[in-house]
Formats: structure tokens, sequence, C-alpha cells
């Protein structure tokens, strides 16, 4: 075991380190640098242009800006934004928790209902539920983030005023930040009311971004208790007269959770691209809409910063589910 | 939803002055994006701007609704008959907002005025490298090389002198990056270690006091009790950032917002529609237009020139690509600014007449390039799609077009290096005055390689009217020289002008007061909500 958890570390780095590298080659490559991308119609002169990029320090040779970047970051400094001169790490921690909570959320409803969809579809294996259940879930697949969110805000936000349009809070609240997760400090708080709209405010992104992982869930435990149902040892357990139930919830669940958790962990990525769109769709103030803007700005250690953040933390989470899985079927953790 | 203020934030509402703050009236602009920080004079989006606008003032002001100037922490000022000197007479009994650890111990004074431009202006300012150090703006409206000194005459009063005589210079001190400061605050903070913080945590003499700001979602403001022109009808203002166009839209129409800027063009017939909003419109202080390079044949030639303004389809244009939120153009200057010259008559769309005038000036058979931006700017909502009708248009009358872009930075460089034939660019104006168009964009001096003047077109006797106009501040006599120069403009034809975009601002019918600022700045100073 101890083996397999330093060869999934030995991994992590090399891939880190890529991704240093590519974030840091990428954005140089598109068009433009910050000082271009602010001066509009009127232009600069070519000695202030100069002057600028000097000040930010980008008129080094690129292979010293690297080392020195990548310097900064083995000792925990991500840099100071170009655009608004604060630390990077200050204004990604400042947003990250409206991220974090927008994704946990997200996730719970997609294996809340994603889970027992799928095991029904497959335990009613060709059944009108289970045609159902799988053909809505490849349109929820299918759906573009952008498109499904903006017809739900028409819907139930504007024409049944059942759900706010966008951000996290009413603009009648005023909640100081404490946590950062809203539903945490609207409960510190004591502004009245305000919790109860902090969850308003949550279900639309929630179902928003939960769609693809609830869709990927869903097929995903469907087959994989398909094939478990198809085990001698299920058939076993049948002969011997065990319900439906127990077979279901016992023998086949905890085995075809393998590959189900996989795909969970996978989806920590798919929420990160997801998370982009959901927050420009309703104004959510966290990371993907930070790292959109920052894009446009050319503000290249905020992205640079912000993608490697977040790079680590879905390297680590599939780490953690790898980890996992070895726990959860021995053949893996015992294996070579 | 009511709007309610409890707990912590409603103690501080009283603590502020308010009668009840049970009944706090809040005004909610969904606005379109982030601050970069909310200092005028280090950034340069109007983004930026809008937020700073309700913290501070300036020595002079605009008028709302208009470009003309009016005083503001500068109750009068006198210029020296050789135009060289401004001596401004500053209101007296002004204070600096409280907020946080900071209270003002004086009122606001001659040294405000002068610590404010000495950060802009002398590199040995100790604030001067502070939050980047870039003073795009000063430097742009060539303050550096327009100041001579500003000495402080007594506590009230400050001279400006210049170096040379320019009239536009009191507009430009109307403008954003002209917002007073407080020495006080600026000196506490410095010696606190976090000068940034008068760049994130503003104090001025404005209308409302920054409050807080909750990074990418909203900021918050209190009315001024104090404010020099009176309390402030609202209690709160609250920017609610909101960066999607649909977002916005979808946010007014279910009451969340009070008022939101730029909708989507082709939403504001459904929005008029809404018996909850009113829809407020106006030409905005800008001009979208197509340059042809004076320097390349056949455009060397005005005969070639006026064809083509008469080859091109401006109906057309307006309602396919600004979708009836533009005016068509026929002056280089915006009808919104002062010594725009109504009585010229713009050339026909005449497609005949166009190619005959070619064929008199022995041009067939003519390929040019056409250059459109990659982006979207405020004057021109959809550069690709107009340069495909214009391409059309041409083609009607004989000319082929090769379409042609770059990127944003890379396009602009290029145009105003003089590599394209035909180009399409656009201006936004500053600070309201004429030579902020006319002597930018048109002038001989601008002409160079690498100059504004993407037409390249240098005419002696057009400059000339230009350059006297700046340098007299009558504004009568200046009126008459821009109107002959837009005349000069129209014969020689270096542009096809094309449109003026309209500003069109949605908002609920509760909200009153509100100007549309020909300057783009969302000014709220004044509004109210009834209830």
């Amino acid at each position: 075991m101890i083996r397999f958890v330093l060869t999934r570390l030995g991994l992590v780095i090399p891939t880190f380190l890529g991704i240093i590298l590519l974030t840091f080659i990428l954005i140089r490559l598109v068009p433009g640098d910050p000082v271009e991308v602010r001066v509009g119609e009127r232009g600069i002169s070519p000695e202030r242009h100069a002057e600028l990029i000097h000040q930010m320090g980008l008129d080094r040779p690129l292979y010293v800006q690297f080392f020195d970047y990548v310097g900064g970051v083995l000792k925990g400094d991500l840099g100071i934004s170009v655009i608004t001169h604060r630390p990077v790490m200050d204004e990604f921690l400042t947003l990250f928790p409206a991220t974090v909570e927008l994704a946990i959320f997200a996730m719970i409803f997609a294996t809340l209902i994603g889970l027992p969809a799928g095991v029904l579809a497959a335990v009613r294996r060709g059944s009108v539920y289970d045609h159902t259940v799988m053909g809505t879930s490849l349109t929820g697949y299918s759906m573009p983030i952008f498109w499904w969110g903006l017809l739900l805000i028409l819907f139930f936000s504007v024409k049944l005023g059942w759900t706010p349009v966008a951000k996290r809070l009413g603009d009648d609240y005023f909640v100081d930040e404490v946590t950062g997760f809203m539903l945490i400090d609207t409960l510190l708080s004591d502004e009245k009311g305000s919790f109860l709209d902090a969850v308003k405010h949550l279900i639309l992104p929630t179902i928003v971004l939960g769609t693809v992982p609830l869709a990927v869930i869903a097929r995903m435990t469907r087959s994989a208790m398909l094939e478990v149902l198809g085990e001698d040892y299920i058939r076993t357990a049948r002969a011997k007269g065990l319900g439906i139930y127990r077979i279901v919830a016992i023998h086949a669940l905890r085995n075809a959770l393998v590959p189900v958790v996989t795909v969970i962990g996978l989806q920590v990525g798919t929420l990160m691209g997801g998370a982009i769109l959901t927050e420009s769709v309703f104004s959510w103030p966290g990371i993907g809409k930070w790292l959109v803007e920052s894009i446009g700005r050319r503000d290249y250690p905020a992205l640079q910063g912000g993608v490697l953040v977040i790079a680590a933390l879905v390297m680590a989470t599939n780490l953690a589910v790898d980890l996992l899985y070895g726990l959860l079927n021995p053949r893996i953790r015992h294996r070579r | 939803m009511k709007r309610r203020l409890l707990g912590a934030v409603a103690a501080a509402a009283i603590a502020f002055g308010f009668a009840n703050a049970a009944t706090a009236k809040t005004l909610v602009y969904c606005s379109e994006g982030s601050p970069e920080n909310f200092n005028p004079q280090v950034n340069t989006t109007g983004t930026s701007f809008d937020t700073a606008y309700p913290v501070f003032n300036r020595l002079v002001e605009f008028k709302p609704g208009t470009t003309e100037i009016m005083p503001a922490l500068a109750e009068s000022w006198d210029v020296s008959d050789d135009g060289l000197t401004y001596t401004f007479h500053l209101r007296k009994g002004v204070r600096f907002h409280t907020r946080g650890s900071f209270t003002p111990t004086r009122d606001f004074d001659a040294d405000d005025v002068i610590a404010t431009f000495n950060r802009m202006w002398k590199a040995d300012d100790p604030y001067s490298k502070v939050s980047g150090g870039a003073y795009d703006y000063f430097n742009d409206m060539g303050m550096p090389d327009l100041l001579k000194s500003i000495d402080k005459v007594d506590a009230n009063t400050v001279k400006f002198t210049l170096t040379k005589p320019e009239s536009p210079f009191i507009a430009n001190l109307g403008m954003d990056f002209a917002a007073i400061h407080s020495k006080e605050y600026m000196d506490a903070m410095m010696k606190a270690g976090t000068p940034e913080k008068v760049d994130q945590e503003p104090i001025g003499t404005g209308p409302f006091i920054w409050a807080n700001y909750a990074k990418d979602d909203r900021i918050i403001y209190n009315a001024n009790v104090n404010y020099f022109r009176g309390k402030q009808p609202i209690d709160r203002l609250v920017f609610s950032i909101t960066p999607d166009q649909a977002t916005r839209e979808a946010r007014l129409e279910a009451g969340e917002c009070d008022i939101i800027p730029y909708p989507n063009p082709a939403d504001i017939a459904k929005l008029k529609a809404n018996p909850e909003l009113q829809v407020l419109e106006q030409e905005g202080l800008n001009v979208g237009y197509l340059a042809m390079n004076v320097k390349k044949p056949p455009f060397d030639n005005v005969k070639v020139r006026q064809a083509l303004n008469m080859a091109i389809d401006k109906d057309a244009i307006l309602a396919a690509v600004y979708q009836g939120a533009g005016k068509a153009a026929k002056n280089p200057i915006p009808p919104t600014i002062w010594s725009y010259d109504d009585s010229v008559q713009a050339y026909p769309y005449d497609p005949e007449k166009a190619k005959a005038m070619l064929a008199e000036a022995g041009v067939t058979d003519l390929k040019t390039d056409l250059w459109y931006m990659p982006v979207q700017r405020p004057y021109n909502p959809d550069a690709k799609k107009m340069a495909e009708l214009m391409q059309a248009d041409l083609a009607k009358v004989g000319i082929t077009a090769e379409l042609k872009t770059f990127e944003w930075g890379e396009y602009r460089k290029r145009l105003q290096a003089g590599e394209h034939q035909l180009g399409m660019l656009g201006w936004t104006g500053d600070n309201g005055d004429p030579d902020n168009f006319m002597g930018v964009l048109l002038s001989c001096g601008s002409a160079r390689e690498g100059g504004q003047n993407i037409a390249k077109w240098c005419n002696e006797d057009f400059t000339k009217l230009i350059d006297e106009a700046k340098s007299t501040s009558d504004v009568e006599k200046r009126t008459a020289l821009y109107k002959q120069a837009q005349a000069i403009f129209h014969d020689q034809a270096p542009w096809v002008p094309i449109a003026h975009s309209l500003v069109t601002m949605p908002m609920s019918k509760k909200v009153v007061g509100y100007k549309v600022h020909p300057l783009g700045t969302h000014i709220f100073e004044g509004v109210d909500i009834q209830e």
C-alpha cells in the first residue's frame, strides 16, 4: 500500500511542473499584453509601453521570468496581479469559498439524484423508467451550460419569480464576511432571513452546475450495476432467496461503487470547467469568473496562479480518489 | 423582495445619521464589471471610473447630462489674458469623508489639490509609484507638457501655470483622473505603510461614502450627510456586479436591479415594452468611422473619397449593425458636443453617382483592403458585420474590397502606422471638448506615423483653424472656428463618418432624476427612488 501511495505521489510532481510550464507559455501566446489591452483606441507610445512592461518585469527573457515564477511558487508566492496590484493568493482565497460552496452543492445534488437513478435504472433494465433516465441524462450531458442556465433563470426567476436571478445573496442583506461560505456567514449574522435567501440563491446554480455530473454519475452507476448484477455471486444470492433490496444494497452496490467513485472524483475537474460558465451566468463571484476576466485583461500572474491552484486541487482530488479506490478494491492495492 | 436593513449595518447607518434605518432607501445599480481599484488617477476603464465617481469631486465638473463645465470644488476661476494662468478659488467648508480609522482634522484646501496633481506629475512624489504608477489619462491629455507649475496662493486659492495657452485644459480638470484626494489621508496611509489603501479604500468629498467592496460581487456606498451640495435623496447605493448582459437584463426584469448599463441592442424593444421599466436614450460621445488613407492612391484623390461617402448605405448599417441604437454620422464630432454643425449636408447614398464620380476620377476595377476591428467597441457593436455590408456596397460601385483584421493591439498599431487603405476605427470622447475629436483625430500633428489620425490626412487650413480654436478660451469664437473646420472636413472627406451609437439605460420606473452623461460615466448624484 505504501508503495502504491508513493508511486502515485511520484507522478504528481512532473504533472504539476508540466502544468506550470503550459499555463506560463499558453497565456503568453495569446496576442496582446497587459499594457496593450488597457489603452484602447488612443494607443500608447512605444517608449511608454516599454516602460510599463519593464515595471511589470515582462521585458526579461522568458526563461528568467519562468524560473523566477517557479521559485516564487515553491515559496508559496503566486505573484501580484498586474491589474489590481494585489497578491494573487489573496484574490484567489477571497473568491475561492464561493466556488467551493457551489461545487459542493452541485456534487451533493448530482450524487443524491444520480446514484439512486442509476441503480434503479439498472435494476429495472429495459423498463420505461430505464429509458427515461438514460434519455434524460444524455440530454443533460449534452446541454450547453450557458443556455441551460439562462433558460432556468428566464422561467423560474423572471417568469415565475420563485428564485433569484443571480448572485449569492440579495442586495438588501448585508452580511459580514467571516468564512466566505455564504450559508455559514448568514447563519452567523443576525440579519433575519438572510440564510433562507442564500439557500434560494444556491438552487439554480446548483442545478446548472450539477447537471453534467448528475448525468455522468447516473449512466456510470447504471452500467457498473448491470455488470455486477450479472455476476455469479449475485445469482447465488438470488438463488439463496435473498430479497432484491438486500442484494442490491449490500452485495451489488458496494462492488459497483468502485468505478463510480472514480467518476465522481473525475467530475471535480468537470466542475471547475463548468464553474466558469455557471459563475458567469449567475454573476457568482468565484474563481471561474475571475479567471475569464483575467484572460481578457492579460493578467498573467492572476491567470497562472489561478490555474495552478485549481490544477493542484484537481490533482489532489484525483490522488485521493485513486487511494480510496485502492481501499475499496483490495486487488488494486495489492497488485505488483 | 422588501428592502431591509437590520443588525450591525443598520446600527452603522444610524451612526451615519440616517433618520430611520428601517426605511433606508437603497438604489441597486447592476454594473458590468469589477473595478481595478477606486482611484481614477491610476485606472483607465469606464467601469473603474464609475465606481470612484460617487466618492470624489473635481475642481470643476460637467453639468449633469451635458459637456458644459460648472464649478465644483473650485467655486470660481480666473484665466489670465495670455491664457497661461488659471487661478482657482476653492470652496470653503468642504469636509473629506470620515470612515474607518480615518477622520479628517481640517477642511479641504489647496494642499489637497497640489498633492493630488503631484502624485501624477512628479516622479519623486512618494505616491508616484503606488499601484503601478501609470497615470495614463493624465499623460494622454498632455498634462505633463502643459503644466509649468501649480502653486498655493493661500489656503483656498491655487494657481495653475501652463506652458502654452490651451483652452481644453479646463475641461480636462473635469475628467475622472482629476478627482481630488485628501492629502491628510494620503499622508496617514503612507505613514501606516499601506499607501495602496488610498486607491483601494477611497476617501473623497463626494456625495457617497465608500463603505465596502466584496470582490467581484458588490460595492456599497452610504450617502454623505455632510455633502456640500446637500445629502442625497437615497441613503445607500449598491453596485451589484453583473457582467453577463442577459443576466443583467433578467435581474432588472425580476426587480433585483434598479438600473442597468449596456443592454443588448436586440433586447431594447422588449425592455421598452415592459410596463415596469423605462429606457433612457441619448447619443453617446463617440463616432465610428471608416478612414481612407490619403497617402495611398487612389484615396489621395478627393473625388474618390467623396464617391465612397456616397457608395456606403449607412441606413442599412444602422439597421443591421446598431439595430436602431445608433444615429448616422455626418461630422467628425457627435451632436452632443457644443459647436456641432447641424447645417452640414450629409452625402446621400447614391451608388450611381458614386460610380460616375469614380469613372470621372479614372478609377476602374479598384481593389482595396478594408480593415475591421476584431473587437466590439462602444461606437461599433459589430465591425465584422459592418465590413461585410460595406464590402457589398463597394462591390456595387465596382470596388473589390478584401476584408482584413488583426489582434486588437496590433490592429490599432498598424492603422496608426498607415499600413491600410481603408480602415475602420472610432473614438469615444474624454472631456467633451471638440478638440478632443478634431485635434486628436484629424490634425496634421497626429497624421505622423504612429499618430491617431489614421486617414493620414493633413490639411493645413483645417489644422490652422483647430490650433487657433485651441488657443482661445472664448467659446463663441471657438464654436465658429470648429464649424469652419467641419465644413472643410466634409468637403475633403478623409473619412466616411458612420455612426454615433446611442447610449441606452434601462431602469425601473421608480427611478427618478437619472441623467445619461454624455461622457459615459454613470452618475447617481441626485437620483431618487420612488416607492
